[in-house]
C-alpha cells in the first residue's frame, strides 16, 4: 500500500512536470523556430553576462525565453482593470490551467514496471473510463476563457470570451466523435488498454498503429485538438487584430502566463492523444517484452532497457506531434469566423457521425466473421 | 467509497447549492451551479458509477451550463438587489420550506430500515453494464427517448427558420434619379 501511494504520487510528479517543462520548450521553439520559418532572428538578445558571446556561440533565445521571459511576467504588476469582477478575474487563468493539467493523471507514458513485487503502471491514475474523463476534463476548461473574458469588463475580451466558448464547445463535438470511432475500434476506453493494443504487427512488418486503422479519426482529433487550444488557425478568440488580445486583454503578469501556459498544455494534450490513439503511445514498431524482433532478426534486451526506451519513444513522439502543430501555426493564415464554423459543424460533425457509422458496421462485420 | 470522502463531497455539494440560491450575482450562482454538479458527479465516480459520473460532467458542466452561461450573458442579468420584498410572502415561504425540510427528515429517518444496505455486483457501474442494461433490457424506452429529443431539435429549428414573409415590392421607378 505504502509503496503504492509513493509511486502514485511520484507519477503525478513526473508527468506534471514534464508537461511543464515541454510546454516551456513549446515556448522557446515558438519563437525561435517562427523565427525560423519565416526568415527572421528571433529572440537573441538576453545573455548572462554576456557568456555565449565572449566564447563565440550563437544565441539559441534560451535564456530569453526560458528565464528572462518568466522573470518579467512574474514580476509585472498584476492589474484588475476597474469595474472587474475581483474573483472570477482572479479565479480565470486557473480555471483555464487547471482542467487541462489534471487530463494528464490518466496519460500512461511507459508500460508497467515491477519494483519489489509491485506491478506499477507508468500512469498516474488507471480509470478504465480514461477516455471520458479526458473529454470531461476538456468540457469543464471552457470556464476559464469564458469567465476570465466576462469578468474583465471589457467588451474585447467578452467577445474573445464568447467567441472562444463557441469555438471550443463546437470542436468538442467533433473530437467527441472522432474518440467514438477509435472507442469501437479499440473496444476499450482504457488508454492503457489501447496502447497495449497498438503492440505487434500486421503483415510481419507494419505496426498495428491507430492511424493505418482510422485515418479519418486522426485527422479529425488533430484538427479539433487544434482548435481547442486556441492557436492558428483558429485563434479567432484572440483575434489581435480585431480584438487586441481577446479573453486575456486585461490580464498581465502570472495571470497571463498562466492563459498562454493553458494554450501550450493544450498543444502538448493534442499531442499526447493522437500518440495514445494513433501511434502506439509508448510502443515502438518491432519491440517487444524481450527485444526487437523482426522476420527472422532479432536483439535481445534487459527488460528495464524496454521499458525506458518506451518512455523515451513517447514522449519523442508527443514532441514531434507537437512540432507538427506549431508548423501548421506557422504556416496557414487565420481562418474567418464563419469558415471555423463551417468547418465545425458542417464539415467535421458530419464526417464524425459518417466515420462512426462506418467503423461501427466494419467492426460488426468483422467480429461476426470471427464467431 | 471511504465515508471521509464522501463526507467531503457531500459538504462540497451542499454548500455550492447554497450558493446557487443565496448569491446575488447571476453568474457567481452558475458557478456554484457547476461546483454543484461537478461534486455530484464525482460522488457518482466514487460510487463506482464511473460512466455515469463522467458523463454527467460532459454533458452538464461541458454543454449545459454553458447554454446556461450565454443565456445570462444574452439576457444581460445584472446583480439583483436586495428585492422590496412582500412580509406576507416570505412568512408563507418560510413555512412551506419548514414542511418540506420536515417531510425530508422523515423519510430520510424512516428509510434507513426501509431499503435497508444491499450489497452490489462488481463492475455494477461500469460501463459494460451501462451499455447491456440501456441497448438490452430498456432498448426500446432508450430509442423512443433518442427520436422524442430528434423531434424537439427539428422543431426547434423549424420554428426558428419561419419562411420570411415576402417583402413588399415598391415600383423600381419611384423616387429614383433618373
Amino acid at each position: 500500500m505504502a509503496i503504492e501511494l509513493i509511486a502514485g504520487a511520484i507519477k503525478a510528479i513526473v508527468i506534471l512536470l514534464l508537461v511543464l517543462n515541454l510546454s516551456a520548450v513549446l515556448l522557446w521553439f515558438e519563437r525561435k523556430g517562427s523565427a525560423l520559418i519565416q526568415d527572421r532572428v528571433g529572440a537573441n538578445r538576453a545573455a548572462v553576462f554576456g557568456i555565449g558571446k565572449k566564447l563565440g556561440l550563437p544565441n539559441l533565445g534560451f535564456q530569453n525565453t526560458l528565464m528572462a521571459d518568466p522573470l518579467k511576467l512574474f514580476t509585472k504588476e498584476d492589474f484588475v482593470p476597474e469595474g472587474a469582477d475581483k474573483f472570477l478575474h482572479a479565479l480565470g487563468p486557473f480555471l483555464a490551467l487547471f482542467p487541462v493539467l489534471i487530463a494528464f493523471a490518466v496519460v500512461p507514458f511507459g508500460d508497467s514496471i515491477v519494483i519489489a513485487g509491485h506491478t506499477i503502471q507508468l500512469q498516474a491514475a488507471s480509470i478504465n473510463a480514461a477516455a471520458l474523463y479526458i473529454l470531461a476534463t476538456i468540457g469543464v476548461g471552457v470556464y476559464g476563457v469564458a469567465l476570465g473574458g466576462w469578468a474583465s469588463n471589457n467588451r474585447w475580451a467578452l467577445l474573445g470570451g464568447v467567441r472562444a466558448t463557441a469555438q471550443m464547445i463546437s470542436y468538442e463535438i467533433a473530437m467527441g466523435l472522432a474518440i467514438i470511432a477509435l472507442i469501437i475500434t479499440y473496444g476499450t476506453l482504457d488508454l492503457q488498454e489501447i496502447v497495449h493494443q497498438q503492440g505487434g504487427v500486421w503483415f510481419g512488418w507494419l505496426p498495428r498503429w491507430g492511424i493505418f486503422l482510422q485515418p479519418v479519426a486522426f485527422i479529425m482529433l488533430l484538427t479539433a485538438g487544434m482548435a481547442e487550444s486556441k492557436r492558428v488557425p483558429f485563434d479567432l478568440p484572440e483575434g489581435e487584430s480585431e480584438l487586441i488580445a481577446g479573453y486575456f486583454v486585461e490580464y498581465s503578469g502570472g495571470k497571463q502566463a498562466a492563459f498562454m501556459l493553458t494554450d501550450f498544455a493544450e498543444v502538448v494534450l493534442a499531442a499526447v492523444l493522437l500518440t495514445l490513439f494513433f501511434f502506439g503511445g509508448w510502443q515502438i514498431p518491432w519491440l517487444y517484452h524481450g527485444g526487437f524482433y523482426l522476420g527472422s532478426h532479432h536483439l535481445l534486451l534487459p527488460r528495464v532497457v524496454v521499458v525506458i526506451m518506451g518512455v523515451i519513444a513517447f514522449w519523442v513522439k508527443v514532441l514531434l506531434l507537437c512540432w507538427l502543430q506549431l508548423l501548421i501555426r506557422w504556416t496557414l493564415p487565420r481562418f474567418r469566423y464563419d469558415q471555423l464554423m463551417h468547418l465545425g459543424w458542417k464539415g467535421l460533425v458530419p464526417l464524425g457521425l459518417l466515420n462512426v457509422l462506418i467503423t461501427a458496421f466494419v467492426v460488426v462485420m468483422v467480429s461476426g466473421a470471427a464467431h | 467509497m471511504p465515508p471521509a470522502l464522501f463526507i467531503f463531497l457531500a459538504v462540497v455539494a451542499i454548500l455550492s447549492s447554497l450558493g446557487v440560491v443565496i448569491q446575488r450575482n447571476p453568474v457567481h450562482c452558475l458557478l456554484a451551479l457547476i461546483m454543484t454538479l461537478i461534486s455530484i458527479g464525482a460522488l457518482f465516480v466514487a460510487l463506482d458509477a464511473v460512466a455515469v459520473g463522467f458523463l454527467q460532467i460532459i454533458v452538464y458542466v461541458g454543454a449545459i451550463m454553458v447554454l446556461f452561461l450565454f443565456v445570462i450573458w444574452l439576457l444581460n442579468l445584472q446583480t439583483e438587489e436586495a428585492p422590496a420584498g412582500n412580509l406576507a410572502l416570505k412568512f408563507f415561504a418560510t413555512i412551506a420550506v419548514a414542511a418540506m425540510a420536515a417531510e425530508l427528515f422523515a423519510i430520510v429517518s424512516k428509510s434507513r430500515t426501509a431499503l435497508g444496505a444491499q450489497t452490489v455486483t462488481s463492475g455494477y457501474g461500469s460501463i459494460d453494464s451501462l451499455a447491456q442494461t440501456l441497448f438490452g433490457q430498456y432498448l426500446m424506452a432508450f430509442e423512443t427517448t433518442s427520436i422524442l429529443l430528434l423531434v424537439a431539435v427539428i422543431g426547434a429549428v423549424a420554428v426558428a427558420r419561419r419562411a420570411l414573409p415576402d417583402r413588399p415590392r415598391t415600383a423600381p421607378t419611384e423616387g429614383r434619379p433618373t
